[in-house]
């Protein structure tokens, strides 16, 4: 039974036939809590769950998303088989496991982010979707390992990352395992930078914690929803420790692009178009992999602090082809060596 | 094998290859681990140097003396070292910001690793830290995304690396410069996710119910141990570190110089591929047949039991599956 086959619409209709009948619903009808115009469902789905008046971004679950992102709605979702464990038999207010499984029941997803294969404007690509809905999007072991994959079968295909982030960060109720996921997902970002892919990241309300201090700071291109807050501690944390008085648009998306932590604010109805453009632009089908990619340092500004090749990279052209396919597997230096 | 002569053999085994007691709960290590007069990096590194140059700047901005960079005269070799540095008294606390490292410290200790890979010499990192500083003016100056490209630097840089964590090691803070070839930890140190305050606060929404949240993280070398997360505890003098600081050293020499010795007959390319592969294995989820409708189902399985879906793969922090 490989799921490789199965075509995109058996895939969905049984996802769909699975979903509660809440979450089935295309959307909830809404009312915009800036400029108070009332929506129905069919309008949000319409407009990107945007405000036509006043340009809010309302929350917007994973798979909405992705139908909104790719060409004809079209998208295959890989390993929805995965899901969380209790490594530390943990209770807060209530069990772990009981905690996971209401909010599968309630979002209908198994974990926080979604990976599916799509198109987006006819640029064949990877792309992980988190969900803020399931507990908070946090990043447990699932989500890092599904992250993981993403990059990895990014890789096996030759296309681009994409991902649109939105969490509070690590998952608690895992302990020190989700501060690996940390670890694990940078990994496997690195990876793809082996590759030579690109990745693009499209931070959502809210990106905090664990998830900004990770991958989802580690885009070549890093595109951010209006209004997002993009911080390492959010305001309630720093208030709470340093009792310092925030700005009102501490964190926000805006200020963030003016700090130099991101390339634009952009807009879910426009994030088609920009995330098909940057990768039409970019990409470069077929490129050999870096056999040893320098080791570069660039501060959060994008100023390179320290750039270091090791004299490989720029030698891997003259050398035999057997030899620079050694190489461009990771194995440069012993190859070097051994010659 | 049954038999006391067995067990003690096995415990010294044990010992030897850093398997660590399980003795004190999470809150005590929680205390030990925050003790006052516990050796902090520059403790160590006087002890383990015959000489220490301490090394100053981001060249971007500032100096985070929370990150204390340089390299050291280690054994006849060049090593160098980034550590997080908590102050002993009042002045030197508030000076090194309680050991919460804001942007330009990660920055310094990315110059650090830069120089060391050029040079080709190890390089040694020891934890130490509550936690990234939370403050306004390190998220303008880009506190996520110096953790993730410290984190990114220590995935990639070319040589030897091992990490130590010498006493608290809480959150991204600390992961910032513990992604090493080995990861070891002194067994009355702790290692989570977030302080037992924050997740208190987060989680039960009282910061009080610390001792609580700890008792549920387990941030302990022993939890650490078991999840393959640290490849070796390394023990502490009778009474903790904070007892005797030379003793401490001693032991962290011990440790540090087999797995020195291990990390350098390796080859180059499969030490770092082994790094990439040691983080990219840990977790611990549960993974269905492909296609069972079981796993589309939400809600449908039991998640206490797995119930007969469950397949038996498992990512685990086994010791003896992650190959240890």
């Amino acid at each position: 039974m490989s799921q490789k086959h199965i075509h995109v619409t058996v895939d969905r209709l049984k996802r769909i036939a699975h979903i509660p009948e809440k979450a089935k619903r295309p959307a909830d009808d809404g009312t915009c809590p800036r400029c108070e115009t009332h929506y129905r469902g069919e309008e949000m789905v319409r407009n990107a769950r945007v405000c036509t008046a006043c340009g809010h971004h309302f929350p917007i679950t994973a798979r909405a998303r992705l139908d909104h992102l790719a060409d004809r709605e079209e998208w295959r979702e890989l390993w929805t088989e995965l899901r969380a464990s209790d490594p530390l038999q943990f209770v807060d207010l209530e069990p772990y496991p009981q905690r996971a499984r209401k909010a599968e029941t309630s979002t209908g997803l198994g974990e926080a982010v979604v990976v599916a294969e799509l198109e987006i404007k006819g640029q064949p690509c990877v792309a992980a979707i988190m969900d803020f809905t399931f507990m908070g999007g946090s990043m447990g072991s699932v989500v890092g390992e599904k992250i993981a994959r993403a990059c990895e079968r990014a890789i096996e295909l030759g296309v681009p990352l994409v991902t649109v982030t939105s969490s509070g960060g690590a998952r608690m109720q895992e302990g020190v395992l989700a501060l690996m996921q940390m670890a694990k997902t940078v990994v496997a970002f690195e990876e793809m930078n082996d590759a030579r892919l690109p990745v693009i990241v499209v931070l959502a309300h809210p990106t905090t914690g664990g998830v900004w201090a990770s991958f989802a700071a580690l885009g070549d291109v890093t595109y951010a929803e209006p209004g997002a807050l993009i911080a390492f501690s959010g305001p309630r944390v720093i208030e709470q420790t340093t009792r310092e008085k925030l700005p009102p648009d501490f964190g926000l998306a805006e200020s963030q692009l003016h700090n130099g932590q991101i390339d634009d604010v952009v807009d879910r109805r426009e994030m088609p178009d920009r995330v098909g453009k940057v990768l039409r632009i970019m990409h470069r089908p077929g490129l050999e992999p870096a056999a040893a990619f320098p080791f570069q340092l660039t501060q959060a500004g994008g100023d390179v602090v320290g750039k270091m090749a090791h004299g490989v990279a720029q030698t891997v052209t003259q050398l035999p082809k057997k030899i620079a396919d050694k190489m461009s597997r990771g194995e440069a230096r012993d190859a070097e060596e051994s010659e | 094998m049954k038999s006391a002569g067995g067990r003690f053999v096995r415990r010294i085994a044990d010992r030897l290859q850093g398997a660590p007691e399980e003795t004190s709960s999470s809150w005590d290590a929680v205390q030990t681990a925050r003790h006052q007069d516990r050796p902090y990096p520059l403790d160590y590194i006087s002890r383990l140097c015959t000489e220490f140059e301490e090394l100053h700047g981001d060249r971007a901005f500032g100096d985070d003396p929370a990150i204390v960079c340089g390299v050291g005269r280690y054994h006849d070799e060049p090593v160098a070292f980034i550590g997080e540095q908590k102050g002993r008294d009042t002045q030197e606390r508030t000076f090194r910001n309680f050991g919460m490292p804001s942007p330009e410290g990660y920055r310094k200790a990315l110059r650090v690793m830069a120089l060391a890979e050029k040079l080709d010499i190890p390089l040694v990192t020891l934890i130490d830290t509550p936690g990234a500083f939370p403050g306004a003016g390190a998220e303008q100056r880009g506190q996520g995304g110096a953790i993730a490209r410290s984190i990114a630097a220590m995935v990639r840089i070319a040589v030897p690396t091992v990490a130590v964590i010498v006493g608290e090691g809480s959150s991204g803070g600390a992961l910032a410069i513990g992604v090493a070839d080995r990861v070891l930890m002194f067994s009355g140190s702790t290692y989570s996710v977030i302080s037992p305050e924050g997740g208190a606060a987060i989680l039960w929404r009282d910061a009080g119910k610390a001792r609580l949240a700890a008792g549920a993280f387990r941030p302990t070398a022993a939890t650490c141990y078991r999840f393959g997360i640290v490849d070796a505890v390394i023990p502490e003098p009778k009474g903790g570190a904070q007892r005797d600081h030379d003793e401490a050293a001693r032991l962290l020499d011990q440790y540090l110089q087999r797995q020195f010795k291990e990390l350098r007959a390796l080859p180059n390319a499969d030490r770092l591929r082994q790094r990439r592969e040691r983080f990219r294995r840990l977790g611990a989820h549960r993974e269905f047949a492909i296609g069972d409708p079981a796993a589309v189902a939400s809600g449908r399985v039991d998640f206490a039991t797995g119930g007969a879906q469950e397949s038996p793969k498992q990512i685990s922090g086994d010791p003896a599956q992650n190959g240890r």
